[in-house]
């Protein structure tokens, strides 16, 4: 297929996959800021939604005019979620999605194209609405539910070619770096001091992290235990049959680098096969006496870099 | 001037101050009866249904010089518009004769030029801005230049039809006639019922037969590509939903290239050859080694391929010059002069304004007269004499006498109405009628066309980039039982073909 095709359709799912983690942060965040005492302030508690996502400094830059200036549940949520000047809002996420498949509409199914035209046009209900006043958990539940049908569509209609391919690697390429970054900042956050573990606040604080990838009730499920740190860490890195794992989107990352790379030894392939190996073989044990911080960060770092080789492999063909 | 209703042909009435039964056409009584059957309102939930599903679709375009650069729609309107099986077949028979001798004439005028040899056409031809020297001497497949030809037609009367122009370069709106036919059918199944209708949605495969079997000799499984200068461009969904229908991949400029006079795409799996390109960029975007230095949009090295026969252009490069203006006074002459023939379609009367008396006569009559510039289209640049202002006419008059060659003028034609919705309900309104001819080994058309219906009352500027709707075009297979003649069926093959 065109290069620059695949290039549109990998990003396409990208950004619809980064709006719906963008929507899982807020709704998290959301209901921890009901809880009591979860946060030593609104500004400690909303400031972690910025740091999952990387944005701790263009949000100062963009949103404090004043020295005392806090960070406030109101700026951060129209940060993250509408800020047209915030290319990793939910409003540039989509606005996003919807672009790429423009310019590619021919390379889906019209019930894909449709859906995603439908979800751009059905956006514009909120964009008026001030939702830090009302409404947030009903747009997060909202763009929650879009991706559900986004990824419901291509898989329900689409041809299972290259095309296809390059939509679920967009996808769990992004979601990789998602699920690291959210369980980096949490865990951070929490550990260093080594007190409290397995107070009020911590079990809020671990089960909306366990919520915020829909991985609550698998929890409860697998571990039928109270939640412990560690094994949140074990269920979002290693646990293969768990859909949001770091481990689970390797799965589907090497395979699919397989398929497309066809004979070709592609270095894209090599890196997918490195990393899925550290999680397929890791320890949890051995992670954590490495630190399971520099384990994410450096997790991190190699997907984005696993992202640069398929741009390199598949996106940019030189001409002769 | 104002025109009283009755002086115009409506498709639907035989006299549209008399709204009786008795008064309706043949071919629209039962429409015309389902009609009166529905309310008002009822249609316009229909309309609105519509337009919801366009716009779910995606089904816009986008206007030049407007700011906001959003997507809008045309509208639509749920009328449709009947055209008996004989007055298709009529039709379509002229809108071929004349397509085959425009291609003839290409081919000619790129090669032996016996045309101005024997006098018929002027030998300033040659120096047309869209005659391209680019183009002498080189071979084209089986001699087809407008693979893809749209000819707009107009009704002043029942059995007057006039051709108004060929258009031989990208010409736009199949999709439109595909779009409303499906759009049609979904929101008035039974009206499928009752009217035996001719499908369309074969066209894509017509089209992309017809372009497998222009590619060069030699190649067996050829790969056909359309060209699109992006998701920008005011067609963009035409050619998306054309290369999609052929299952063929939609590319821009960047996507190709150019080597050892052979074009490849740049894919996933590293280049891949391109065999035939229908192309929706014009000539001079094309290649920016020889045409617009400027334009981003085409492939360096292109036309160099081309030449060499490396790849095949649907339209060819050079094609403007057969529907311009200025060449349009002599396609009657170019269908005697190749095919032997006479003329099954007429042209408009046209005063070419760089002849001294055709200026004088016009300068004379401009507030009835329709003036065009050479080079215009898409309604740009034109104007309409009963139409427009004194100070209109003034500025006009003054344009014209500083460049008389670069201006015709037309008798303003009576362009026939067809029921409308409109906001007061049910209303006129004018349309003309762009079939789409298909040349590859044979030449073909779909039994259909583009219908385009200015939506404001008296209003003959139909181009959609001036607010002009479409609707559905119906030919009909059989012909209508009347009361005052028998009855005749016509065969089904609702193909006509005539082999080159």
């Amino acid at each position: 297929m065109l290069s620059r095709t695949a290039d549109h359709l990998y990003w396409m799912a990208r950004h619809i996959e980064r709006a719906e983690n963008m929507a899982r942060v807020l709704d998290v965040t959301y209901n921890m800021s009901l809880v009591p005492n979860a946060a030593e302030s609104e500004a400690a508690l909303w400031v972690t939604a910025l740091e999952i996502s990387g944005n701790v400094e263009t949000y100062k830059h963009d949103y404090f005019k004043h020295e005392n200036d806090e960070y406030t549940a109101a700026g951060v949520i129209h940060y993250l979620a509408m800020d047209i000047n915030n290319p990793s809002s939910i409003y540039s996420s989509l606005r996003s999605a919807r672009e790429n498949a423009h310019a590619v509409r021919v390379a889906m199914t019209s019930e894909t194209w449709e859906n995603i035209n439908a979800l751009w046009l059905e956006f514009s209900q909120f964009i008026d609405q001030d939702l830090a006043k009302n409404g947030l958990r009903e747009f997060c539940d909202w763009v929650k539910a879009r991706s559900h049908l986004f990824r419901g569509v291509c898989f329900g209609t689409m041809l299972r070619d290259d095309a296809f391919s390059f939509v679920r690697l967009g996808t769990f390429i992004e979601r990789a770096d998602n699920t690291a970054r959210l369980l980096d900042v949490k865990y951070h956050l929490l550990l260093p001091e080594q007190e409290e573990i397995g107070g009020a606040v911590d079990y809020y604080e671990w089960s909306a992290v366990l919520r915020s990838v829909s991985a609550f009730q698998a929890y409860q499920k697998i571990y039928s235990d109270s939640i412990e740190p560690w094994r949140v860490a074990e269920l979002l890195v290693l646990r293969r049959d768990m859909p949001r794992s770091l481990h689970a989107c390797f799965d589907e990352i090497t395979l699919i680098l397989e398929h497309l790379s066809g004979a070709r030894q592609t270095e894209c392939k090599r890196l997918a096969g490195e990393l899925h190996a550290k999680l397929r073989f890791g320890k949890m044990r051995s992670i954590f006496q490495q630190g399971l911080h520099e384990f994410l960060e450096e997790f991190v770092k190699a997907n984005n870099k696993l992202g640069a080789e398929v741009h390199k492999t598949f996106f940019s063909i030189a001409t002769s | 001037m104002k025109n009283s209703p009755l002086s115009f042909f409506d498709e639907m009435q035989i006299n549209l101050a008399d709204t009786d039964a008795a008064s309706v056409r043949a071919i629209y009584s039962d429409y015309n009866l389902w009609l009166k059957s529905v309310p008002h309102h009822q249609l316009n939930s229909k309309r609105q249904e519509a337009e919801l599903l366009f716009r779910r679709v995606g089904i816009t375009f986008n206007v030049y010089g407007d700011d906001d650069g959003a997507e809008r729609l045309i509208p639509f309107d749920v009328v449709p518009r009947i055209l008996a099986a004989e007055e298709w077949s009529r039709l379509s028979a002229g809108a071929i004769q004349r397509v085959r001798a425009l291609n003839m004439f290409l081919h000619d005028i790129y090669h032996r030029q016996e045309i101005i040899n024997a006098g018929i056409v002027p030998a300033s031809i040659l120096a047309n801005s869209q005659y391209r020297p680019e183009m002498f001497g080189v071979d084209v497949p089986n001699q087809i230049y407008a693979h893809i030809a749209g000819i707009d037609l107009v009704r002043t009367s029942e059995s007057q039809f006039y051709v108004l122009e060929d258009n031989l370069r990208t010409p736009s709106g199949v999709s439109y006639m595909l779009e409303d036919r499906k759009m049609m059918m979904r929101l008035f199944p039974e009206l499928f019922r009752r009217y035996s209708i001719a499908p369309v949605d074969h066209y894509p495969q017509v089209l992309l037969k017809n372009l497998r079997a222009v590619a060069q000799d030699g190649v067996h499984e050829p790969t056909v590509v359309v060209l699109t200068p992006g998701a920008y461009n005011s067609a963009y969904f035409e050619h998306a939903f054309l290369a999609q229908q052929m299952g063929v991949e939609l590319v821009e400029g960047s996507d190709l290239f150019v080597q050892n006079n052979s074009v490849y795409m740049r894919t996933t799996q590293g280049p891949q050859r391109v065999d035939v390109i229908y192309r929706r960029i014009d000539d001079d975007y094309l290649d920016p080694l020889v045409f617009n230095a400027d334009s981003m949009l085409g492939v360096p090295g292109l036309l160099s391929a081309y030449r060499n026969g490396g790849v095949t252009l649907a339209n060819a490069v050079g094609t403007g010059v057969a529907d311009d203006k200025a060449t349009y006074i002599h396609v009657p002459a170019m269908i005697k002069f190749y095919l032997g023939e006479t003329p099954l379609l007429e042209n408009v009367p046209t005063y070419e304004l760089s002849k001294p008396d055709d200026l004088a006569y016009t300068l004379a009559r401009l507030p009835e007269l329709v003036v065009k510039e050479v080079q215009g289209s898409g309604g740009y640049g034109m104007l309409v004499g009963p139409a427009a202002s004194k100070k209109e006419l003034a500025d006009f008059r003054l344009r014209i006498i500083a460049n008389p060659s670069n201006y015709i003028a037309q008798p303003t034609l009576a362009l026939s109405t067809c029921p409308t919705l409109v906001e007061q309900g049910i209303a006129p309104r004018h349309v003309d009628l762009r079939p789409f001819v298909l040349s590859g080994k044979t030449v073909t058309l779909v039994p259909g066309a583009l219908c385009r219906v200015a939506m404001k009352e008296g209003s003959l500027v139909v181009n959609s980039s001036q607010g002009g709707g479409t609707k559905d075009t119906w030919v009909l297979q059989e012909a209508i039982v009347d009361n005052s003649s028998a009855s005749a069926t016509l065969d089904n093959n609702v193909e006509e073909a005539v082999t080159c």
